[in-house]
């Protein structure tokens, strides 16, 4: 495992809690006075293959449906005219927005970051701001910007900011600075939209529930990965793996046990090679996903890139994906040695977006996906004494997708004067909830009324062209 | 206590059948870890009394093999590193010559269930292993008195979190419902408050360093009051509220009927339920005698198979192929084939009935080939280009597990198919090597080598 001292400690005591509540649901401790629980907690789960679509899934919220139903409903909902899709991917810690698109041409900017500064040249300049240049990791991003596929808000957050990332993380998530809120905004898009038997209208790209995505009416489901049903052997290949692969179903169709136990295991191997053969489209061949795509993801330990890849493939395959949610790689709570953590996870992440992208364009699906990348808070404008920075307000996000209209939403604030709240934080100039409800309303076409608590009170930026 | 009017009582039955090879096979999986090599032979030689002797007292628990380490040859850190604490486990259950003594502790942390999910704290996961190896063959008072007041189930089960003031029924409803009388089984809402009442005055110490600390118990948070359990009336204390859970007539039925299942898959007959009850009283509830009772049962060697939990399979794919604990990889391994050590899914345990489906299939699939992964021939070895000679040097090589004749048929069937294929020269040298590797992983996938 690899360690990093940057985060603190309660960041990550506060995500394996969450992880925990989210599967559990029950008798954890709080990390803070009136901690939230994270939307969904408590939510049963239940393990199935969706045969229609070759994957094995976790759903979540389906108890009533026995799994032959939820088979149907994704194969009903596969033959039905094809839906918007909305990507979420969360930054997790707090993205410094002062790093993401940082202010080289703001005259308070090598005041407060006298360590951390950036090089004015180090980074491509953003078009729409020339005060802002592009963190260099975020080249790709660049790229799509001047394709005029990237909608950027660089102050983004909420009045009277929280700087807990539990509770900040928590109203992202259910779309609404309401702390005992426990569903999802997504989730409750997918309850006024979806249906009752297709867990994948809402999907997790990760081993459990993304709490944006906790639905109360509807299934949604979990999926680590799409191509992991490969069977390989070491020191086997060529002819000979063939004929291996072909004798897993030889070893389980049997018919003559006479032991109850040995014939249960015959079958479930039996199942495992009938399934193999399904999944050979999403196999993957030694390391490389085999997902079909035209373009290159980035080569990495992070899972990030074969998600984005897998998911890719499955729209292009018209599975009925919705709403798919996820993490982006990287440690983003950098409280010490900021400018190494956040470069990397920034490459990694905005190169798997640009891939992403491209894939989707080659695969012709990239007018239904529009995706948005988002983190709790921003950071502290000035930096601290560890080269790092500590929890702020105004935060980044970014729209990105064909149908996106390239255009900043809210302005930058600026390091003087009005620019900074009392706490030497960036102050808010667009409210995430009027993204949400833009989003909802241009983007996935319902009322934004029906999802977000209080929606007539945000206005609504032009989001989508 | 049950009256001990039952007249056939000590005439438990021993297997009387062939006791070869293949039936020394099964006990070695059912009450160990499978056979290293050569051990199934040597056991067989000795009948059925003396083999399931040699296994429930042990003249040894010294472990014999490599030192565990990870895969860049460090020592295991099971205290600080993620992952470590099952490794440190497994590495046991790869080496111990005793292995009923680690299979046992298996079963107490399935019937204790308890998950460092909750408990947080390595230390104590293994403070609580170390007393069911130490205890797992000994009295079940002793063991459910010491269980009771360990502190990762304290932690767990909101023992010490169970005051005078607020009461909490957590521990006490899984005394009764999980660990000594089961579900309905006697018992009601009622007894659960009072039984919660009994236990109180268990309480630890929280440091901002070491997390939770000095567990003690403190007679000023116990409940001194008089409660009412199963009918009975006094001022109980925890001692009693695990005196009167052994003392319930339900629960010798309980403890012989849930311990039998871990060893042989279909429920006791009633006279041999009866029988096994009469034992466990009559010796003190003592567990040793239970457990040799079950091992000498016809029905263990006569009856189907079992499914071999992951850990299980883990640890004795290694025992058989000689490989001590040299990565990390068994960490999430495990956990793929739905068994991560210290991390049951809750205080049920594992659901023995539900170990195979195509994905825990495809994680075994993975394991078998990260177990053979460094004994790899590579295409110089000089291997016979014979179907049945190479089936019979793959089966030697992983320990000669017992197969079905179907099972070997399609293996033949397999590496005749693959020679075939052979259509070149450096074909036919090379491909009786890569038969061989894919022979060893189908056996150790295949149906027969998932049950024992």
């Amino acid at each position: 495992m690899s360690e990093r001292a940057c985060h603190c400690d309660e960041f990550s005591r506060a995500s394996l809690l969450r992880r925990a509540a989210a599967e559990a649901g029950s008798g954890l401790p709080p990390i803070e006075p009136g901690m939230p629980l994270p939307a969904g907690t408590g939510l049963h789960r239940r393990a199935f293959l969706a045969r229609s679509a070759g994957v094995a899934l976790a759903v979540y919220g389906a108890s009533k449906l026995g799994l032959n139903a939820l088979d149907e409903g994704i194969a009903n909902a596969a033959a039905a005219p094809a839906q918007p899709v909305l990507v979420s991917i969360f930054l997790p810690g707090g993205a410094d927005s002062l790093s993401v698109l940082y202010p080289t041409g703001d005259p308070n900017y090598r005041k407060l970051r006298p360590k951390l500064a950036l090089e004015e040249a180090a980074g491509p300049v953003f078009t729409e701001d020339d005060r802002l240049h592009w963190h260099p990791s975020l080249a790709p991003l660049a790229t799509l910007h001047g394709e005029g596929k990237v909608a950027v808000a660089p102050a983004i957050g909420y009045t009277h900011p929280d700087q807990s990332h539990f509770t900040s993380r928590h109203f992202w998530e259910v779309g609404a600075t309401e702390a005992n809120l426990r569903t999802g905004w997504l989730g409750r898009y997918l309850d006024a939209v979806g249906t009752a038997d297709n867990p994948l209208q809402g999907l997790s790209l990760d081993d459990t529930l993304q709490p944006p995505l906790a639905s109360t009416k509807v299934p949604v489901a979990a999926l680590a990965g799409a191509d992991d049903y490969s069977f390989w052997a070491p020191g086997v290949w060529g002819d000979v793996e063939n004929r291996m692969l072909q004798a897993i179903g030889s070893l389980g169709k049997r018919p003559s046990r006479p032991d109850p136990t040995l014939r249960r295991a015959a079958a479930v191997t039996s199942q495992a090679d009938t399934l193999r053969r399904q999944l050979v489209p999403f196999a993957t061949l030694g390391e490389k996903p085999n997902f079909g795509s035209t373009v290159t993801y980035p080569q990495t330990d992070s899972d990030f890139p074969k998600r984005l890849a897998g998911l890719a493939a499955m729209l292009a395959a018209g599975l009925p994906l919705r709403c798919i949610a996820l993490n982006a790689p990287g440690e983003y709570d950098t409280h010490a040695n900021q400018a190494d953590d956040l470069a990397s996870g920034l490459k990694v992440t905005a190169e798997s977006i640009l891939a992403f992208q491209r894939d989707l364009e080659a695969r012709g699906v990239a007018a239904r996906v529009v995706t948005l990348v988002w983190s709790e808070f921003g950071r502290r404008a000035a930096e601290n004494g560890s080269a790092g920075t500590d929890h702020g307000a105004g935060g980044s996000a970014f729209l990105i997708g064909s149908r996106v209209r390239g255009q900043l939403i809210g302005e930058f604030p600026g390091l003087g004067g009005s620019g900074l709240d009392r706490d030497g934080n960036l102050v808010t100039t667009a409210d995430f909830r009027a993204v949400y409800s833009s989003l909802l309303e241009q983007w996935l076409g319902v009322e934004a009324e029906r999802v977000i608590p209080n929606a007539r009170s945000f206005g609504r930026p032009a989001l989508i062209s | 206590m049950r009256a001990p009017d039952i007249p056939w009582v000590s005439e438990l039955p021993t297997y009387r059948g062939p006791f070869t090879r293949e039936q020394a096979e099964r006990l070695l999986w059912r009450a160990g870890f499978g056979p290293r090599k050569g051990e199934a032979e040597k056991l067989a030689k000795l009948g059925v009394r003396r083999a399931v002797t040699s296994l429930t007292r042990p003249d040894t628990t010294r472990l014999v093999g490599p030192a565990p380490k990870d895969e860049k040859g460090r020592r295991l850190a099971p205290l600080d590193a993620w992952g470590h604490d099952g490794l440190w486990w497994l590495d046991r259950m790869v080496r111990t010559r005793a292995p009923l003594v680690e299979r046992m502790a298996l079963v107490w942390h399935d019937w204790f269930a308890t998950s460092n999910d909750g408990v947080g704290s390595p230390r104590l996961m293994l403070r609580q292993n170390r007393l069911f190896r130490e205890r797992g063959l000994g009295s079940f008072r002793r063991l459910l008195l010491e269980i009771t007041c360990d502190p990762a189930m304290l932690l767990w089960l909101s023992g010490s979190d169970n005051n005078r003031w607020s009461p909490n029924e957590n521990y006490a409803r899984e005394l009764m419902e999980l660990f000594t009388l089961g579900h309905g089984h006697g018992y009601t809402e009622e007894d659960v408050r009072q039984q919660a009442r009994a236990l109180t005055g268990f309480r630890n110490d929280w440091s901002r360093s070491s997390g939770p600390i000095r567990f003690r118990y403190d007679p000023k948070y116990h409940d001194g009051g008089v409660k009412r359990v199963f009918g009975k009336r006094g001022r109980f204390t925890w001692r009693d509220s695990c005196r009167l859970c052994l003392e319930h007539p339900a629960h010798p039925a309980f403890f012989v009927t849930k311990l039998w299942g871990y060893f042989v898959p279909v429920e006791p007959a009633r006279p041999t339920r009866r029988a096994l009850e009469h034992l466990y009283v009559s010796s003190g509830y003592n567990v040793r005698s239970v457990v040799e009772a079950i091992l000498r049962h016809p029905a263990l060697y006569l009856g189907p198979r079992m499914v071999k939990p992951p850990a299980v399979l883990i640890a004795g794919t290694l025992r058989a192929l000689g490989r001590g604990i040299d990565t990390t990889a068994w960490t999430w391994l495990s956990g793929l084939c739905g068994q991560q050590l210290f991390y049951p899914p809750n205080v049920a345990g594992w659901d023995d009935d539900r170990w195979l489906d195509t994905a825990t299939f495809r994680a075994r699939w993975q394991t078998a080939g990260y177990a053979l992964r460094p004994f790899n021939l590579s295409t110089k070895n000089q291997r016979p280009r014979n179907p049945d000679a190479l089936v019979a040097s793959a089966h030697r090589f992983v320990g000669r597990p017992t197969l079905t004749p179907g099972t070997d048929a399609a293996l033949k069937r397999f590496a005749k198919a693959a020679l075939s294929d052979a259509n070149a020269s450096w074909k036919r040298d090379q491909y009786p090597s890569l038969i061989e590797n894919a022979l060893r992983q189908l056996i150790v996938s295949s149906p027969d080598y998932q049950t024992c």
